[in-house]
């Protein structure tokens, strides 16, 4: 299990440097620069700007001390809100995002596993079929579709939720951004359970618990739910991705002031270095989540580690 | 036909072509053009008084004639886009497939490693550094999708490769680049065309969320995405600015994703007998 571990560990490494270097060299190849305006700066002041950014160096010599910087925790400063480096920004407005994100994932796993399982046990019935009906809708239908629709009926129309983020709401104001976010993922894990518990509901281990006079519940929760959540647990990776993705959206319909709107906001100021640092952020975080669900695979299948 | 005889099939083919013919011929029947404003025909329910089909948006402009300028733009950057992906993909994945061994493996674990990325934050990265051009939103968004085709026509090629069909061509003296064009792309059709169809709605997604966060097709310009997001910004006062695009939208990608399905049963079926 160590060796499996450490090799995950060291797997990840060249992964991250590659998205690190592609990210850095897509912003740096692009034409024109970041002060570039309609009104062409002085040249020695628009010389001075870029002696102090270090844009005058050499590329080799401009990403390894971003490296360098990175190894720090220091993404840089940011181009356009002057007085704050990126890092400070990504530390104030993350945990909110990630409270929100972390919300979203336990209210998928929760609904999506009870959904799918459901439809497993009672294949071809009503409810089945409206399960799968649901989650294909939900599959289909993009977050910033129906969260403005959602809003318009539980905020507007009816009233019973806050629209946007306010202050006075208390968690209430976490309700409708949370279900946005889940929703999609809901229909997802529905669906992935729902095949993988047929599946494993066929099997012969499950046939000999059944023939010891086990109830339905018991099977279920003793011997077939763990075998059947190997797909989900894959699934996380690209979950978790989505989430992220999800919340930039999110974030900008309920004006929730996380780390996706910084994101939105840098890309339509063209802020460089903000928009490289949360994507190299996302990008980290995403490699670490991923390799944290790699290990929790192998400590759950052991045929995973022993490939 | 065969392929007719499948509901699924048959009812997102008909409603998509449907949408198709509406986007194409709508803005020539119209009256209305999609950029003249007005502040007198401002936020216009959806009625046939000045054939406003769809009602205006806030700028008195007519919705009929942006939604299906919109649903145009969609459907174009969701074709090219896969068309990218397409060549990509194929290439990739025949190459990895036909070659096989170590170049495989490493191709392979390459694609792997890519599939952890979050691709969408790197088409922003795209856009940010690069101005926003339509071109390249076309060429990031297919560069985005190529990865699920790759893995398929890898697959694919891996087994037909060891068939006798294709050792009897070598045997009988026949080039490498000649075995793979005609005899193995040919029985990647099938599964290349499910694919495809499977690629546009993601296509679709990718472009419509840029646009929606104000990311992709510019104004005067619009696509389903950014009618969206302006009918977010009226949806209090004015539910049709946002209902009608979200639910063209919706159903356009619901269409597509049903039609991939319904096309992967039915080559799935073949395949099996």
């Amino acid at each position: 299990m160590l060796r499996y571990t450490l090799l995950r560990v060291l797997g990840a490494i060249p992964t991250l440097l590659l998205v690190i270097a592609l990210a850095f060299l897509m912003v740096h190849a692009a034409p024109g620069g970041p002060f570039d305006d309609e009104r062409a700066l002085p040249g020695d002041v628009a010389a001075n700007i870029e002696r102090a950014y270090h844009l005058d160096e050499a590329l080799p010599k401009q990403f390894a001390r971003y490296l360098s910087g990175l190894v720090r925790g220091d993404l840089g400063p940011s181009y356009r809100y002057r007085d704050y480096t990126v890092s400070e920004l990504v530390s104030a407005s993350f945990p909110l995002s990630m409270q929100l994100g972390a919300l979203a994932m336990a209210l998928a796993i929760a609904v999506g596993v009870s959904a799918g399982t459901f439809a497993a046990l009672k294949q071809g019935s009503y409810l089945d079929r409206w399960v799968m009906a649901f989650s294909m809708t939900g599959i289909s239908i993009p977050v910033f579709v129906f969260a403005p629709v959602l809003v318009l009926l539980f905020a507007v129309k009816l009233q019973w939720l806050p629209a946007g983020w306010s202050s006075t709401a208390g968690a209430s104001r976490l309700v409708l951004p949370v279900i946005t976010l889940a929703l999609p993922q809901i229909a997802y894990i529905a669906r992935l359970t729902r095949a993988s518990m047929i599946d494993v509901l066929s099997r012969d281990f499950i046939r000999t618990a059944r023939a010891q006079g086990l109830s339905t519940f018991t099977v279920v929760r003793l011997h077939a739910l763990k075998p059947a959540m190997l797909p989900v647990l894959s699934y996380m990776g690209p979950a978790i991705a989505a989430i992220l993705t999800g919340s930039v959206v999110v974030e900008e319909i309920f004006g929730i002031p996380g780390l996706g709107q910084f994101f939105v906001r840098g890309a339509l100021n063209r802020d460089y270095t903000l928009v490289l640092g949360i994507v190299v952020f996302y990008a980290t975080l995403i490699i670490f989540l991923n390799l944290i669900v790699d290990v929790l695979y192998g400590a759950i299948d052991p045929r995973v580690r022993h490939r | 036909m065969r392929l007719l005889r499948n509901r699924a099939i048959r009812v997102s083919g008909v409603i998509l072509l449907v949408i198709s013919v509406f986007a194409l011929f709508g803005p020539w029947i119209s009256p209305n053009d999609y950029l003249s404003t007005s502040f007198d025909r401002s936020l216009l329910p959806p009625s046939t008084v000045g054939a406003h089909l769809f009602g205006t948006d806030d700028l008195g402009r007519d919705l009929f004639v942006r939604t299906m300028l919109g649903i145009r733009v969609t459907l174009m950057v969701a074709i090219v886009a896969s068309f990218v992906s397409l060549v990509i993909g194929v290439t990739y994945g025949a190459i990895a497939g036909f070659v096989g061994g170590r170049v495989d493996a490493a191709m392979m674990r390459f694609v792997d490693t890519l599939y952890a990325l979050p691709f969408i934050f790197f088409v922003i990265l795209l856009m940010v550094a690069f101005e926003r051009n339509f071109l390249l939103i076309f060429v990031a968004i297919g560069a985005v999708n190529w990865l699920d085709m790759a893995r398929i026509v890898r697959g694919q090629t891996l087994s037909l490769r060891e068939r006798e069909f294709v050792d009897a061509a070598r045997l009988t003296g026949v080039s490498t680049g000649r075995i793979i064009f005609r005899h193995i792309a040919p029985n990647l059709i099938g599964i290349v065309v499910v694919y495809v169809t499977l690629t546009i709605p993601q296509a679709i997604l990718v472009e419509s969320f840029l646009s929606f966060l104000g990311l992709g097709v510019q104004e005067p310009q619009t696509s389903l995405g950014a009618l969206v997001d302006a009918g977010v910004n009226q949806m209090e006062g004015a539910a049709w600015v946002l209902l009608i695009p979200a639910g063209l939208l919706a159903a356009i990608l619901m269409c597509f994703n049903f039609l991939g399905d319904g096309l992967r049963d039915f080559f799935d079926a073949r395949h099996v007998d």
